[in-house]
């Protein structure tokens, strides 16, 4: 029965008005609690993302004296992002656009393979949805209590418990909001700074931000977010196939349900499904599996532990809901068996792109330089001409040095015989290539002005370019520019 | 009212009622929170309608009850700019010109400040890099008529050239030709002396002597015996790739005969409140001086 059919029961026994309400009330969802391998599963999961998600700012990475010492920093102000080994500068965005392609494809495999299990286990709302409705089990019991105090009047127990359980959540609430901020800043710097009240408002306002967000998400809104918010499940039938393992019920073998007897008589003629409903009490979305695949189902399997120990309980064997294929099940109410098979094109086209994603980034990655230069030629004048006779031309020079130590670069000219250059504004001789330092880490922007005597021929513009070497660890890079003359108008 | 609802037997869902050529409509319920969610989005766009310039009629608009303004936001913030510009710019005042320069944080100031300053005044004549042209010096080459250290051009640009204030940079070249000084046919053997020995172009069959001993006697005062040129009468150099006047021959003997005399204004902040103060002008030098030909 799904929240819809309940909804429908509940207007329809109103009197039997001869008008239909546009607008549904929310059915409230008791879920209860179960034990189970599934469920193990599921607090394991839980336990490794929130870990991940609290500590990981928190950890220390050695990068030189006088560095960033945060293992993962998403340095906005600097604009420097920091990921273990990795320093990431705002140019390198398009890694990012190959980890979202990377995340997307991968999310259509799973979903391909195991249906929402994303949806089920590993996403934040599931994640926190769980951890609060943990909380909320704790200080105000499983089930059937909940429904009774929350149907019940004002007591003093129900007030206590009721402020207790908001207020740890609102605890929550405000740990996750500060443990992302942890993410920009230094952490152990900005935890200081925020209990003093010198951190920067950002910092205060994404804290109430999220403290907002997860109390409301995770505390109130839960499974509406799943069913009316989400766009995940509007487009997961789009990644879902017969062969893909979801959590079903089996009819061939439940149906019929009812609460009979079970003493071996096929009399009774009853399946399997003893119509107990534990499936329906523990989904935290609040339906019911045997409806067959739908929208509101997050595949979190804890049906299955639910319906398994009833099956234990009345001696009959697992599995009356579990995760199998649409395909199997057919099969299987034929008294056949198909076996499940994770690679057929779907599955290997999603692998191929995956591996194709992986292949270019982790090459780009790999061979990533730590050296960048810009040329910009100067726009006004083109070109001087200068006492000698000369023609001199102005450039912009910008060095990246990638590399977390300082270092001198050799800059040098190709394709101007002859051609010399010097800084602006600084008194060395002009000279054919120049050393120019550059702070770890930095980008150094010098003015550069080139002295040669272009080619008759080249009508005005010729190519030059600018070739640039670490002194340190040789490693090279060019920019081809353009040097600028008066050509064949000139007398 | 809508008065035939009916449960459709392929999705179980029962029908609003409504009825269109056949067509029905399957009911499914907005969740109500929703609907309160629309309510209160749409109260919160009352209240902005209150608090912020909303609603406009005939001559004006209603200002909101908080009083913002995007104009008076952008007028606080170029005063408090200014304020803070001022600090730095007080500083170039006082300061000599050379120390501004050893100063990384107050140069950034007066480069910047001296770009808006050029563009603004001295572009028209000599171009938005400083290029010149015939007649306007080229301020980016390394040719300076009366000198391209910092304080040299610090005090052209305060005082100008031929510009009438009694600090001026000044000097006449005499119309040799227009004042009988010199015959035409003797401008001719000094142009050719010139045009060869300092522009670069050999004369057929010119009598370079000639022209060598006139050139002595009356240019080399200035324009010095190997047409080096002399920076304290702003006399420019005639060995030189660069020249102020059109690098032809007849510019040369038109020059001889009755020369250009360049003009610039003084910058001075005069009493009319026209001109620059003197950190303005100290920026601008500073920005001239590192266009390429600084001393």
């Amino acid at each position: 029965m799904t929240s819809h059919d309940k909804v429908r029961k509940a207007t329809a026994s109103e009197g039997k008005q001869s008008h239909v309400s546009l607008y549904a009330a929310r059915v409230g969802v008791y879920p209860k609690a179960v034990r189970g391998p599934v469920r193990t599963v599921k607090w394991g999961v839980l336990a490794f993302c929130l870990a991940v998600y609290y500590v990981l700012p928190w950890l220390r990475w050695d990068r030189g004296p006088g560095r960033v010492s945060q293992a993962v920093l998403l340095d906005l102000p600097n604009r420097r992002f920091y990921f273990f080994t990795v320093e990431f500068w705002p140019q390198d965005i398009y890694y990012l656009t190959g980890a979202l392609i990377l995340a997307a494809v991968g999310l259509f495999l799973v979903t391909s393979l195991a249906g929402r299990v994303w949806c089920g286990y590993a996403c934040p709302q599931t994640v926190w949805t769980d951890l609060f409705m943990w909380v909320e089990r704790l200080v105000e019991g499983d089930r059937n209590q909940r429904m009774r105090r929350d149907q019940g009047p004002a007591t003093v127990d129900k007030l206590w418990r009721k402020g207790v359980k908001h207020a740890v959540w609102l605890g929550i609430a405000f740990w996750t909001g500060g443990a992302w901020i942890m993410y920009f800043a230094d952490a152990p710097t900005l935890t200081v700074q925020f209990w003093r009240g010198e951190a920067g408002t950002a910092a205060y306002f994404f804290i109430g931000l999220f403290t907002f967000t997860t109390y409301l998400l995770a505390g109130w809104a839960r499974e509406q977010v799943c069913t009316y918010m989400c766009p995940w499940p509007r487009f997961q039938a789009a990644m879902l196939d017969e062969q893909s393992l979801i959590v079903t019920y089996q009819p061939w073998r439940g149906e019929p349900r009812g609460h009979g007897k079970r003493d071996g008589s096929a009399a009774a003629g009853l399946g399997h499904c003893i119509d107990c409903l534990a499936c329906v009490h523990v989904c935290p979305t609040g339906i019911d599996i045997r409806d067959g695949v739908q929208l509101e189902c997050i595949n979190c399997g804890l049906c299955v532990d639910a319906c398994n120990e009833m099956m234990v309980k009345t001696g009959q064997p697992k599995g009356l809901v579990t995760w199998d294929t649409l395909a199997g099940q057919k099969a299987r109410a034929e008294g056949r068996h198909e076996a499940f098979r994770p690679f057929r094109p779907r599955t290997l086209i999603y692998l191929a792109a995956m591996a194709v994603a992986l292949l270019v980034m982790g090459t780009a990655l790999a061979t990533r330089s730590h050296i960048d230069l810009a040329v910009q030629h100067d726009r006004a004048p083109l070109f001087v001409r200068v006492r000698d006779g000369d023609i001199r031309n102005g450039y912009t020079v910008k060095i990246s040095n990638k590399t977390q130590a300082p270092a001198e670069f050799a800059l040098g000219l190709r394709g101007l015989p002859g051609g010399v250059m010097a800084l602006a504004e600084q008194s060395g001789a002009p000279a054919p290539s120049q050393v120019l330092a550059v702070d770890a880490d930095s980008i150094g922007t010098f003015r550069i002005l080139v002295f040669g005597r272009p080619t008759p021929q080249a009508g005005g513009s010729q190519a030059l370019d600018f070739m640039l070497r670490n002194i340190a660890n040789g490693e090279r890079t060019t920019y081809a520019s353009v040097f600028l003359g008066p050509g064949g108008k000139d007398r | 009212m809508p008065t035939k609802i009916e449960k459709d037997t392929l999705s179980g869902r029962e029908t609003t009622g409504h009825e269109w050529d056949g067509l029905k409509e399957l009911n499914t319920p907005l969740p109500r929170w929703w609907l309160y969610t629309f309510a209160a989005c749409c109260l919160c766009a009352l209240v902005l309608v209150l608090l912020l310039p909303s609603i406009p009629y005939g001559s004006g608009y209603f200002h909101g009850l908080l009083g913002l303004s995007s104009r008076a936001t952008v007028a606080a913030d170029v005063k408090a700019m200014e304020a803070q510009r001022g600090i730095f710019m007080d500083k170039i005042k006082t300061m000599p010109i050379e120390q501004v320069k050893q100063d990384p944080q107050l140069l950034a100031v007066a480069t910047a400040a001296g770009r808006i300053a050029f563009a603004t005044n001295c572009q028209p004549c000599h171009g938005p890099g400083g290029e010149g042209r015939i007649g306007y010096p080229n301020l980016a080459d390394d040719t300076w008529l009366w000198g391209g250290k910092l304080a040299d051009i610090q005090q052209t640009i305060t005082y100008g050239i031929r510009s009438g204030h009694e600090k001026a940079r000044n000097s006449t070249m005499p119309a040799f030709g227009a004042l009988g000084v010199l015959k035409p046919e003797q401008i001719e053997a000094v142009a050719d002396y010139v045009w060869s020995a300092f522009y670069g172009h050999a004369e057929a069959g010119a009598d370079l002597a000639k022209g060598r001993a006139l050139f002595v006697e009356n240019c080399a005062v200035c324009h010095g015996d190997n047409g080096e040129g002399k920076r304290d009468v702003g006399a420019p150099p005639l060995k030189s790739a660069v020249h102020l006047y059109d690098d032809t021959r007849a510019a040369v003997v038109t020059q001889i005969t009755n020369p250009h005399l360049g003009v610039m204004p003084t910058w001075e902040r005069r009493g009319n409140n026209t001109g620059l103060d003197a950190a303005t002008i100290k920026s601008v030098a500073l920005y001239v001086h590192a266009l390429g030909g600084g001393e």
